[in-house]
């Protein structure tokens, strides 16, 4: 199954600016209903978003539920965003939102491995950078979008260029859009000799 | 220059590099649970792809199971029997070994999994999973992916992996009376932050990690992924030696023999070098528990709730918000905090040598009044162990609810919880808003910590009862 590009993006971005942003905050357990990786939109940061959790009654002071950062694609936050649980649920659930990229400090691991499989970037960028871009969107989210440009790996805002650094492999899956076990399956000869060559050499495991 | 056990563990597992930082890494083993290991199968089966290798993938029935003594496919998380059920016929349809809800063996995913002596040093082993480092402690490379990572090991036998830097922890020194294994890790979590092992394989070692017992060793590289390791490691001593032997997957005979030979040789070299060393004194170490809501947020018993201020901004926009969560006052002394419950289990501290320790706090006395007390044992293997010891009565009789096992309230997935804002001590790994019910305020601790407070209804020292 073939992965959605992501290239360059330009978009609304929203301020979470607070560290250990973890997995069960972006899609609380109680809302992972189905054995499916849909609609799970709705339930994204379900108990920030929502005062009342059964009526979903949203909760003002929720920066996504604000009309200044109505139509949000981009998240800034702060160090390890996306720790904790592995659930990849918080990847489609961001992705069903419609948030294509989150720019943090630094993100836990297998939330970040989870963002390339699914055409999400998660972009590392020093705090004090974030803090800058995020002043400048305050002032005007809706007229002053963030431009990320990931062949050229920098992102455009407040009349600056900010260079970020990114692994080779997974700008070249995000960029190419690429299927990984499709990709890997191409290795095939390699992984079945060595495969063959493990049993004459850890035979106890076979 | 010698090699660490993690770069002799990943040299052995590479196929192939694939850039220069990627590297398509042999798989020996994966695990999944009901709860996403449905998904992987269902979605891997929708894509037309088959499962290579199923005769070494395992799957446990845990994380949405009902816990009550009378269980069935029916769960208190609405639609949790969907989640059983697709398992369920996934699983069969590609041959793979289920741990089921009526299997004598059925328990918590890394709980299980050492239990049989599936996982083994040298190996690798992923489960869609983040506590899947648990496993590390047996000296295998285990770690935890998504979904789509789990998809990609059952079909391909291998992940592409960026490699981690290398981190070496020292636990100097010996643990005094009434400290254990989780008061380390929660004590390196609080010293280094939730994210101080970000981007590195950790190996712990020195004399305190090597006097642990091997399920203590479970509990301390359960939470490396609460450091935000790609995971933590222990080398293998003679210790994992026997306790793998005589497992129902450990080999036998002369494959025994060539097993271990080739265990007792995966240690790191002595001149080997890290990206990173740390070191921690164990001497002084006293029992530990979280204050707020990231295990960061971690003091000694004897300590106060810390000052949101005493930290750089971002940091302190975290703590002030877990302090208004938690309901906690600045400079208010932690022991003493009144609990409305206590709970015993999870992948991090619920085997038996969990279960004998809280019970030697509990044997001849009550939970206090009106404090709702629960166990919930790891396997049902470790329940079964429990019960021939008469550790259940102990539990019962103090005023705890015994059950059957499964991840059960580490977690609020719609069903079981502890009610809206109530204060839970708890020997879980995750302290996170919400995590186990509607705003409950969790104190993660030891078992011999959670098994005093229940005693005194408030949060205790367990060194007043040892």
């Amino acid at each position: 199954m073939l992965m959605e590009e992501f290239v360059r993006h330009s978009g609304i971005a929203a301020p979470i600016l607070r560290g250990n942003v973890d997995t069960d905050a972006i899609i609380p357990s109680r809302e992972m209903k189905r054995v499916s990786k849909l609609g799970l939109g709705e339930g994204l940061f379900a108990g920030w978003r929502y005062l009342t959790q059964e009526t979903r009654n949203p909760d003002p002071q929720f920066v996504l539920n604000q009309d200044a950062y109505r139509g949000a694609s981009i998240l800034l936050s702060g160090p390890n965003f996306g720790c904790g649980s592995s659930r990849e649920h918080a990847v489609w659930a961001l992705k069903e939102f419609g948030i294509r990229a989150i720019i943090a400090p630094g993100f836990g691991s297998i939330f970040a491995n989870n963002c390339v499989r699914n055409g999400v970037l998660a972009l590392e960028m020093g705090d004090a950078e974030i803090k800058r871009i995020a002043d400048w969107v305050a002032l005007d989210a809706q007229r002053n979008r963030v431009l990320i440009d990931l062949p050229a790996q920098v992102v455009e805002a407040a009349d600056v260029s900010f260079p970020f650094s990114v692994d080779p492999g997974a700008k070249r899956m995000l960029v190419e859009g690429l299927d990984a076990i499709a990709l890997t399956q191409t290795r095939w000869q390699q992984i079945s000799a060595f495969h063959e060559q493990r049993k004459q050499l850890r035979p106890w495991l076979y | 220059m010698g090699l660490s056990l993690f770069e002799k563990l990943w040299q052995e597992h590479r196929v192939e590099r694939q850039d220069d930082a990627t590297d398509l890494i042999y798989i020996d083993r994966v695990f999944l649970h009901e709860r996403t290991g449905s998904i992987a199968l269902s979605s891997l089966q929708a894509d037309g792809r088959d499962v290579f290798y199923p005769q070494q993938v395992f799957c446990c029935m845990d994380h949405i199971v009902d816990t009550y003594p009378e269980r069935s496919d029916e769960t208190t998380m609405p639609s949790g029997k969907d989640f059983i059920v697709a398992t369920r016929s996934h699983t069969r349809a590609a041959g793979i070994t289920l741990f089921d809800l009526d299997d004598p063996r059925q328990g918590i995913v890394h709980v299980v999994s050492p239990e049989q002596g599936i996982v083994q040093p040298g190996m690798t082993l992923v489960c869609p999973d983040s506590h899947t480092c648990t496993q590390g402690a047996l000296g295998a490379l285990a770690w935890g992916i998504g979904s789509s990572e789990a998809e990609h090991a059952l079909a391909t036998k291998t992940l592409r992996v960026k490699k981690p830097r290398t981190m070496r922890v020292h636990f100097d020194g010996s643990l005094a009376l009434g400290v254990s294994a989780k008061d380390m890790i929660l004590h390196l979590i609080a010293t280094h932050g939730a994210n101080g092992g970000s981007g590195y394989a950790v190996e712990f070692t020195g004399q305190a990690v090597s006097e642990l017992d091997m399920e203590a060793r479970m509990t301390l590289c359960n939470m490396a992924v609460e450091f935000s390791a790609f995971t933590g490691l222990i080398a293998p001593d003679e210790k994992t030696v026997a306790f793998l032997q005589g497992r129902p997957y450990a080999p036998v005979g002369e494959a025994w023999q060539q097993a271990a030979d080739y265990w007792r040789q995966l240690v790191s070299d002595a001149d080997s070098i890290y990206d990173c060393e740390l070191r921690v004194d164990c001497t002084s170490l006293e029992p530990q528990v979280t204050w707020g809501t990231s295990p960061q947020h971690a003091t000694g018993i004897s300590g106060a709730v810390p000052a949101p201020g005493d930290v750089d901004t971002l940091e302190r926009a975290g703590r002030e918000k877990a302090l208004a969560y938690m309901d906690l006052q600045v400079g208010e002394p932690i022991a003493g905090k009144m609990l409305d419950a206590a709970f015993i289990g999870s992948c991090t501290n619920s085997r038996i040598s969990d279960l004998r320790l809280a019970a030697s706090v509990l044997k001849g006395r009550k939970v206090a009044p009106g404090l709702r007390a629960i166990c919930v044992p790891g396997s049902m293997l470790v329940k079964a162990q429990a019960e021939a010891e008469g550790l259940d009565k102990v539990f019962i009789e103090a005023g705890f609810e015994w059950r059957a096992s499964g991840c059960s309230m580490c977690f609020f997935a719609g069903g079981e919880h502890f009610g809206f804002q109530q204060r839970v001590i708890s020997t879980t790994n995750r302290n996170f808003e919400s995590r186990q019910g509607p705003e409950t305020r969790t104190h993660l601790a030891s078992p011999v910590m959670v098994a005093a407070s229940a005693v005194r209804g408030c949060i205790t020292d367990p060194r007043e009862f040892l």
